[in-house]
């Protein structure tokens, strides 16, 4: 629907277009059924980083107090991009592995559902 | 008689004790829930208030309209002349 | 000698008939803003006024409220009486109020203004204008009572400022300007109707009564002085639906829309109001499930059953809200859990006693998934690993608040629901179906949304880290935080003659991007 306006149309600015971040594009991550961290987070970050450096930088400075989050395998974790499965490829970069600005990376961790099983 | 909830919110004050006790009186369905401070009136379909009997207890001649200093919320539709004040939904 | 004319003569006779027809220019030009939404009114004169007040019996029962508030606030600053306090952790309930509510009734007092203008019959006019002074007056009366509060305690020196900036105020904030950017009859439905019939029960009544509860009698008496404005506000609420139902029936379909926009949005506003009441409160009278069980379920079903006859529906989703019911306190205290440090008042893990009372509230979810979260931050507290979020949080597109909430209605609550759409090439992400259908249906509004987050990432919001972030919000840096530790608790202390607790747990690292 369009918004209805009194005059001419609406005046509509895209206010978090990529050209906005300074060379970086946003990201959001998430690890599913771990609530005691409240949602997925916001990174604003190169294109061109490596998808590895994600779980081994910029992952930890958030999830690395949960409790789970130093018995992560890795090799085991099942990933959603944009509501799709995807194996991402660790030495390519977000772009290459189809990441792109805005784009949900959601991560699952078998085994590991959050403090005493109960999600959180 | 109409299941539809209707209520009326006074704080409970000494102002608002007149209407109060009116809407107890004549509205002998209604129940009175206390709350810290205020006290909600609740009926089924209707609830209403005479001139008469809101006078009668605070002992002088009340103006219906009174009942904005002290009332919180309300809920239904109104209906109010000089002498009288009802709340209904059926 | 003449009989005296009854309530409905005299009242007619004093607000009928001011108005007139314009020459200079034409009617539409006049009120410009009245057609251009589609709502077709045929007969103004069929508006009914719910409350027959007249101008002078407002203005002397005006002076009345406020001659009584100011007597009870002068009272209660000359005898310190904040010292009567339950507990000083209560204040908090009050920051959030003076920074979240108190700049939405000036923006109603604007709006409420606009509308008193714009509409061109002579009853809605009165009564827009009567609200436009209420709501100028409750924005006057809170800041005169709270600035009792601000002499002492943290967090309430300046609201209007933070209201524009502030992460968590963007949530009141963006809900406010939706409505205002609207025409008048999306404004009114929305506020009116959507929020002030609807919803605003669950706002003031159990706030006052907690008031009441905690021994702050002067807030107790403002509040219940501009709730019995909100009386007429509520009636008006209904009015206003019942008269453009009555006018044209093309009118129905576009005010079902309103209003299960608006029920949304004001619904979703309501979750901050959700964790004041079960978590601030040292004492709570009633829960946020009883109160939306009488205020909403209770209420809203009666309302509706009655407004059936005009073809009116109860609000699309709402029964997502009912079944949220069960949760959203708690998912809201959990946010503000992991950014209290980036918040201007404080709060902290609930004590064995009120646990105890949620587990009694919420028999179906509180032990089975927040007490074990309760317990798991309290262990790494305990530890001296007091959980910090040291990340942003993603942010919903339409209600902007960050997207903690689950798929509770699809029956797995701890996992987060994520709702994305697609618009001019630009994915745009939403917390529930309910954000999502709202900016399916205008995404050219919703791109212009200023999300705070977003904002701090693009370099708007003084700086890059935390603590620019904050002194650009005006924050203090002891504003936010633990409450046992914090400056408010040991300044509480000291005017009780109690010993101060150790300083609160701060996060270490504080980059934001
Ligand atoms: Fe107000
Ligand atoms: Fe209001
Ligand atoms: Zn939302």
């Amino acid at each position: 629907m369009t918004v209805k306006c009194i005059q001419g149309e609406y005046p509509s600015v895209h206010m978090d277009s990529v050209d906005r971040f300074h060379g970086n594009q946003l990201v959001y991550v998430g690890w599913d059924h771990h609530t005691s961290i409240c949602t997925a987070n916001a990174y604003p970050l190169p294109p061109d980083m490596p998808f590895g450096a994600l779980t081994e930088a910029v992952l930890p400075s958030v999830l690395a107090p949960h409790p789970d989050f130093a018995h992560i395998d890795w090799s085991k974790v099942e990933w959603l991009l944009d509501g799709q499965t995807f194996t991402p490829d660790m030495a390519k970069s977000l772009k290459d592995n189809g990441v792109g600005h805005k784009s949900l990376i959601r991560f699952k961790t078998p085994g590991l559902n959050g403090y005493q099983g109960t999600g959180n | 008689m109409s299941e539809n909830k209707v209520f009326m919110i006074f704080q409970n004050t000494a102002d608002a004790q007149p209407f109060i006790s009116a809407f107890a009186q004549e509205n002998p369905e209604a129940t009175l829930n206390y709350q810290p401070g205020m006290v909600r009136i609740e009926g089924l379909g209707e609830l209403g208030i005479t001139q008469e009997v809101v006078s009668e207890f605070a002992g002088r001649a009340v103006d219906l309209q009174e009942l904005h200093l002290t009332l919180i919320s309300l809920s239904g539709n109104i209906d109010e002349d000089d002498d009288y004040f009802r709340i209904t939904r059926h | 000698m003449a009989k005296k004319l009854n309530m409905r003569k005299r009242y007619e006779l004093l607000t009928r008939g001011l108005g007139w027809e314009p020459t200079y220019q034409s009617k539409d030009k006049v009120f410009a803003q009245e057609a251009y939404e589609g709502i077709k009114i045929t007969d103004w004169s069929k508006w009914e006024d719910p409350f027959r007040l007249t101008a002078d019996a407002y203005w002397k029962y005006q002076a009345e409220k406020d001659k009584k508030l100011y007597a009870v606030m002068d009272s209660f600053a000359q005898n310190n009486a904040h010292l009567n306090l339950a507990d000083a952790s209560y204040v908090n309930a009050l920051k959030l109020f003076i920074q979240g509510v108190s700049p939405l009734e000036y923006a109603a007092h604007r709006n409420f203004a606009r509308l008193a203008r714009q509409l061109s019959g002579e009853g809605a006019q009165i009564a827009c204008q009567m609200q436009s002074i209420d709501e100028l007056r409750h924005a006057q009366t809170q800041i005169h009572t709270i600035s009792h509060y601000n002499k002492h305690f943290n967090g309430m020196h300046d609201p209007f400022h933070m209201f524009d900036r502030v992460w968590y105020l963007s949530v009141p904030k963006s809900y406010f300007d939706d409505a205002s950017s609207a025409g008048p009859f999306e404004f009114i439905t929305s506020v009116s109707f959507s929020f002030e019939y609807l919803l605003t029960n669950l706002l003031f009544v159990p706030f006052m009564s907690g008031a009441a509860y905690n021994g702050d009698m002067a807030t107790v008496t403002f509040g219940f002085s501009a709730q019995s404005d909100e009386s007429r506000h509520m009636t008006l609420g209904l009015e206003i639906i019942k008269f453009l139902l009555e006018q044209h029936e093309d009118n129905l379909p576009i005010v079902q829309g309103w209003i299960d926009k608006h029920f949304w949005r004001a619904y979703r506003l309501l979750g901050l109001v959700a964790m004041m009441q079960d978590y601030f409160l040292p004492e709570s009278p009633m829960s946020w499930k009883e109160g939306w069980q009488i205020y909403f379920v209770e209420n809203a079903g009666a309302l509706f059953n009655d407004l059936g006859r005009y073809g009116l529906k109860m609000p699309k989703y709402h029964e997502i809200a009912t079944a949220e019911a069960d949760h959203i306190s708690h998912q809201v205290f959990g946010i503000f859990y992991n950014y209290i440090h980036a918040a201007a008042f404080n709060l902290g893990l609930p004590s064995e006693a009120k646990m105890n009372w949620l587990s009694e509230k919420y028999p179906d979810t509180f032990d089975k998934y927040y007490r074990p979260r309760m317990e798991m931050w309290a262990e790494m507290a305990k530890e001296g690993k007091r959980f910090f979020n040291m990340g942003l949080p993603q942010l919903c597109q339409v209600c902007q608040i960050p997207m903690g909430f689950t798929e509770i209605a699809k029956g797995d609550p701890m996992q987060i629901a994520y709702r994305v759409s697609e618009y001019q090439g630009e994915k745009f992400h939403t917390c529930s179906d309910g954000c999502k259908t709202i900016f399916d249906y205008e995404p050219a509004k919703y791109v212009n949304a200023w999300l705070p987050v977003h904002q701090i990432f693009q370099g708007n919001c003084g700086g890059a880290a935390v603590p620019d972030v904050l002194n650009w919000y005006h924050f203090h840096p002891e504003d936010g935080g633990d409450y046992v530790g914090s400056a408010d608790e040991a300044r509480w202390k000291a005017m009780k003659g109690e010993a101060a607790a150790p300083e609160a747990a701060q996060p270490t690292q504080a980059d934001a991007a």
